[in-house]
Order: C-alpha cells, then structure tokens, then sequence
C-alpha cells in the first residue's frame, strides 16, 4: 500500500487487520504516502467513506476483516453496484458468533455475491502479488468491480516472511495513474451516483454488473501474464499443482495450499498420484478450468474453511461439484470441512484427507457420507 | 450575505419537475441551500424523501454533483469525497474551490446515521451536515423518529385506547452536535429563508465541520393543506418551538427573537396529527410541550447571554 499511495486510505481498528494500518498509519506519519487517511468510527463508515473518495475520482482502499466485513456488508454491495474499483485487503478470520479472532473463511466466503471480485492469497508474498495486480484489474475499463485481496488471519497477517518486492518506481509504474470516466469533482460536468432505480432500469443495471465480471476472468489472465514478466511470478484464476497425472486431487484456498503442496510433494516421492488445485480467484470461479484439471481424477477432497449452514457442503465444495457437472467424466467428490475459529490445520491432517479419498477413488463413486470434518474432536 | 434578490437571480441548481410532493418544505429549504452554495458544491444525501424525488433514474433533479449511497451513511460518504479533494487538490490534480454539503432527513440523522455523523464531525471534515427535519420517516409511511415531537400521531405511534401518540420528547440533536465543538452550528427553517440562507452562507465559509438543522414541514405528514407550509414554519419559529439560533466557536447567537411569544397550540393545532391533543383528557400533555418550550427558550436566551458575555 505504501508503493500503490493511493489518494484516500479509510480504516477502523479490527483484528487481526490492525497491524496493516498501524503500518500504513506509520508511512503516513514519516510521509511515505500523500495519502489522505481516515481514520473513521466504524467499518460502515470506512465504506462509505471509499464509496465516496471512489466517486470523487480517487484510488481509495480499506481492510478489514470478520465483523468488521460484516459490518460493511450493505455498503460492499452498493460500492460494486457503482462500479467503483476500491481494493480491500480482508484478513479472513471467523465471524461471530461466539466472538472468536482467528482464521476461517466465514467473513469473505458470506460476501461472494456482492459483485467484488474475490482473490485469495496463499502467502505474503501473493497478499503483495495480489495487491498489486488487484489495483490493475478492478480498474480495468471492462470491469470496473472492487476486489477483495484476502489473507489468512494471524497464520499470514502475523507472521514473518521473506518477501520479494518491486522496486518502489517499478510498482508505481505498474499501479500507473487513476483517471475515471466520471468525478463528483467535476462541477461543469455534474453527475449523480446512486440515484433510485426502479423496475424499469434495476435489471439492465444488474445485467452490466454481471458483464463487468464476466470479461474479469480474461482480464485476471492478462494481468497475471503482465506481472510474471515484471516480476517473475505470474498469475491465473487457478493454480493446478502436479494435478496433470494424479488420480487424487484436493482442492483449497488460501494458506493451506502451502502446507498441501508440501504434503503433495511429500507423497509424490512415495510413489502416490495425488495434486493440488488451488483456487486463487474465488469470483469469479472459473468453472471451466477447474472441470478441466479435475476431471482426470479418481477422487476429489475439498477443503473448505466456511460453512453453508443446511446446504449440501461448504462453498468451495458447491462450486467445484456444480463446475464438474455435465463436463462429461465426474469423479467422486468429499467435502472436508477444517479449520474453523483458527483450529490449526497440519500436513498429518492433509495426509488423512489423501488417506480418506483412496476408499473413494478405489469405489469410485461419491460415498454417502460426503461431508467430514478434519481436526474436529470427538 | 446574499440578499432574496440576489438569491433569485443566481442559477437554479435544483432543476424543476422533481417529484416532490407540492408544499414540500425540504425541497423548498435544499433549493434555497443549493441558491446560496452554488455550482461548485458536492451534495449527498441519506436514502429519504429527498433523494427519492430528486433521483428517480434516468433523471435527475440535481445539478451539482450528487452522490446517493445509503440511509446511515451521508456524513461518512461526504467526508470520504471531500478527503479524495484534499488529496488530489495537495497532488495538484484539482485546482478549484470546491463545497462539501450532506443532506439527511431527521431518521437517517437523529437516528440511524447519527454515529456516521458524529464521526464526520469529530474527524473535522471540511463540510456542511444539512438535517431537513420534517419530523418523522415520511418516506416510508410517516414512522416516529428520534426527531417526532412528544405527543405526535405518526403510524407507528398512534392514538389509540391507551397511548395518545408518542410519548417521548424529540432528541436534543442541536445540543448534541453543539457538544461536538464545531465551529459552527445553526438552527434555522425554510420558513425564514433569508436567515437559513444567511446561516449557509456562514457554514460554508467557515474551515471545518458544520451542522445545521432545518426543520422542514411535510403536508402529508404533519396534515395540514399545502398551501400552509410557509406559515407553519414560521409559526414554530414564533412560537419559539424552533428556536433559529447559531452557535458560532461556541458563541450563541439567536437569530430572531419573536417580538411575542405566540402559545405553542397555535402551531399544534393547525397540524392534524395533533388533533387528539385537544380533547380534554389530552390538554394536559399541550401544557407539558409548552412548558418544554419555555424552559428550552430561556435556556437558550441564558446561553446567549453567558456565551456572549464571556467572548467580548
């Protein structure tokens, strides 16, 4: 956030974001940044105060994090429906109740439908990537839709790791300068944001939301493409791990994917065809290419660190069986559910998850008892 | 400060053929705003009433710019385009002088957006919080608010068997935001437009936050014919149940001091959804208004005299 400088930088103190803003907050009082920063009395308000930086032609961005989410819930939604490219880092952590401070994806997973588009970040080093690359897409001329960069609370915003940075001229260079269509700031040109819109306009409204984030999977490509060059480390939608020939596969999101890399390798060297699929851009999914890299498997596990109380399964788990119907060869799938409230999730329990999807890729078939829970007690 | 002539002549920035209801005194009192801030003003406003008739997609009665976001949030809206104007303006990306104002209706400011605007006005924004007070949730139905006077029939607060109307007496929202210690608070009506206008003028120009409340009738929900609306503003004013009065770096000023003191049911009872107070078994709640009424005004005549006293 130091090298992006936005113009405007909301925030309110939630954990486990705090430590990101007490470090913005630091840069600004050394003068690192030109950012206006403003500190408001809520989250509601740390929204609000985006929207309304956003439509005065600003690069605005916030953070948050569970309640704090929660609490922006209305506002997330108005700032897509105003197509207004704001960039939140979420440090995803459980939402109450009971109050609990730790990870899971509860917070981010309750807002997948809001119009922003949602990338989850294995490690520190891609909470920067995506950062960056996340400025790029949400203000794309064909998409403009915030995003959402999300982390793991504590088990990434708390802990230390070596990281590989742009030069700071580089990484203003790749942000470049943010020029809108339209500012409230332009009084010969006066404009009016969020008027009442009924029957007669809502739908086509609602229906050029859905083509910004229809042209967004190309645009997320592009980018990625654009950063590997800069940086060395390029992006897709998607990351498929040693999938090509393996005959389990468990698909995940965030930091787990690092421990199930290693776990993937660790079998691998024993002579077991198991992979990764690791879904980096939650919204939008891309429903084809997960089909493709898990359509050759025996069984799929998916990991899935939220709930969807009396739905058949977790999100993750949802979208990834509704991408593998009707592409033809649809392998078994399990749910495992983990890692809710900050239940630490180890390569033991990946193993078991690989060790549990051998019966079902031997069967070949999705067992009764397709939703499991990993690290739950008795 | 501009006089009515000089008002008249300026540029409308309030276009006609809004929907607002005729009489409607909070469109009046944004039109007479909107005269005396002129072209270069960014204006938002709580969901209500007054967004609801200026910004019915595809038009738009707004020729300033204008930004709706949602019912709490039109103080922390405001504040955040006024910080991208300190930004870009210290980055040289905007060169001219640019008005902040937000508008909201008594619920989206007595209640529901009373912490987002209490935030704005603590962080020290460079802008005007306009309340239009019209008393109630008129927008959806003439619900009770924080800003409903003791005694009110709305539709939430009925008279039925047994409870005459609301039982409570409106929030202090003046005194709250005096509390705040902003530069500037004022108290004024669409029914004295040259005081309201003069009370903008004054917010405006001053650095910092402002407030301003402006208690705007609603024919449809205070009940009375259209035509009426003027007078019954003023009638609060003159019957001192609306003091005008501004509160200037914490010196009191009373704008306009009625030359006598009309009784509070003269204004009560040219309202139907007082009515009910003047059955007998009611009358006793007129005296507990009136007596609110007296102890609020020489309380603010104390004030001015103390606060004043203490500047010079």
């Amino acid at each position: 956030m130091r090298q992006i400088d936005p113009d405007v930088v909301a925030a309110f103190p939630i954990t486990p974001q705090t430590e990101l803003m007490h470090k913005f907050a630091e840069h600004v009082a050394d003068g690192d940044v030109k950012s206006e920063f403003v500190l408001v009395e809520s989250e509601h308000s740390a929204m609000s105060a985006s929207v309304g930086a956003a439509a005065a032609g600003a690069r605005a961005m916030t953070a948050t994090s569970a309640n704090g989410l929660a609490l922006m819930w209305e506002i997330v939604y108005i700032a897509a429906s105003c197509r207004l490219p704001i960039v939140m880092p979420v440090i995803n952590r459980a939402l109450s109740g009971p109050i609990n401070i730790h990870c899971d994806h509860s917070d981010t997973m309750g807002c997948r439908d809001s119009g922003w588009i949602q990338l989850y970040s294995e490690s520190a080093q891609e909470v920067y990537d995506n950062i960056l690359q996340a400025i790029r897409i949400a203000e794309h001329p064909d998409v403009l839709l915030p995003a959402m960069v999300t982390f793991d609370g504590f088990i990434i915003s708390h802990t230390a790791e070596v990281l590989d940075a742009l030069e700071d001229g580089e990484a203003r260079e790749w942000v470049g300068t943010w020029t809108p269509n339209y500012s409230l700031l332009n009084t010969d040109d006066p404009v009016t944001y969020g008027p009442l819109d009924l029957q007669d306009y809502y739908f086509e409204h609602k229906r050029q939301q859905i083509e910004g984030m229809n042209h967004a999977p190309r645009v997320i490509k592009e980018i990625g493409e654009a950063y590997g060059k800069l940086s060395g480390r390029s992006y897709g939608l998607i990351e498929a791990y040693r999938t090509d020939d393996a005959e389990r596969i468990i698909v995940a999101l965030g930091s787990t994917c690092g421990t199930s890399k290693v776990v993937v390798d660790e079998l691998r060297d024993e002579g077991e065809a198991v992979g990764l699929l690791k879904i980096r851009a939650f919204r939008p999914f891309d429903e084809e290419a997960v089909a493709a890299a898990l359509s050759g498997a025996k069984a799929v596990g998916i990991l899935d660190r939220s709930v969807s109380f009396g739905a058949p399964g977790g999100p993750v788990h949802k979208e990834v069986k509704s991408a593998l119907y009707g592409g033809g060869k649809t392998p078994p799938v399990v749910d495992f559910i983990y890692g809710l409230g900050g239940r630490d999730i180890n390569r033991e329990h990946i193993r078991g998850v690989f060790e549990e999807l051998k019966p079902v890729a031997d069967a070949g078939r999705t067992p009764d008892q397709n939703i499991r829970y990993v690290g739950l007690r008795g | 400060m501009p006089g009515v002539k000089q008002l008249a002549g300026r540029e409308e920035m309030m276009a006609p053929g809004h929907r607002a209801c005729a009489g409607c005194l909070p469109m009046t009192a944004i039109r007479q705003i909107l005269l005396t801030a002129g072209k270069d003003t960014v204006c938002g406003c709580a969901t209500g009433c007054v967004e609801v008739v200026t910004s019915i997609y595809p038009y738009t009665a707004w020729r300033t710019p204008f930004i709706h976001n949602a019912f709490e949030n039109s103080a922390a809206t405001i504040s955040g385009a006024e910080a991208a104007y300190q930004s870009l303006r210290r980055q040289g990306k905007v060169d001219k002088d640019i008005k902040f104002i937000a508008f909201g209706g008594d619920g989206g400011t007595y209640d529901i957006g009373l912490q987002s605007l209490s935030g704005a006005m603590e962080r020290g924004h460079n802008m005007l919080y306009v309340c239009y007070d019209n008393e109630a949730y008129m927008n959806t139905g003439i619900q009770r608010s924080g800003g409903t006077p003791k005694g009110t029939a709305t539709s939430t607060t009925p008279v039925g068997k047994v409870r005459p109307g609301k039982q409570e007496y409106a929030k202090a929202l003046t005194d709250i935001m005096i509390a705040h210690n902003i530069p500037y608070v004022g108290q004024a009506t669409a029914g004295y437009p040259k005081d309201l206008s003069d009370k903008v003028e004054k917010a405006l120009t001053i650095e910092g936050p402002a407030f301003m409340n402006v208690l705007a009738p609603c024919t449809r929900g205070w009940r009375y014919p259209m035509e009426e609306s003027m007078e019954i503003a003023r009638l609060a004013v003159d019957t001192c149940f609306w003091p005008l009065y501004e509160v200037e770096n914490g010196v009191f000023r009373v704008t306009r001091k009625p030359k006598e003191k009309k009784p509070v049911a003269e204004w009560l009872k040219k309202q139907g959804r007082f009515r009910h107070l003047f059955k007998e078994e009611n009358k006793h709640i007129i005296d507990d208004i009136q007596s609110q009424v007296d102890e609020n005004w020489d309380w603010l005549l104390k004030r001015e005299e103390m606060t004043r006293s203490e500047a010079s």
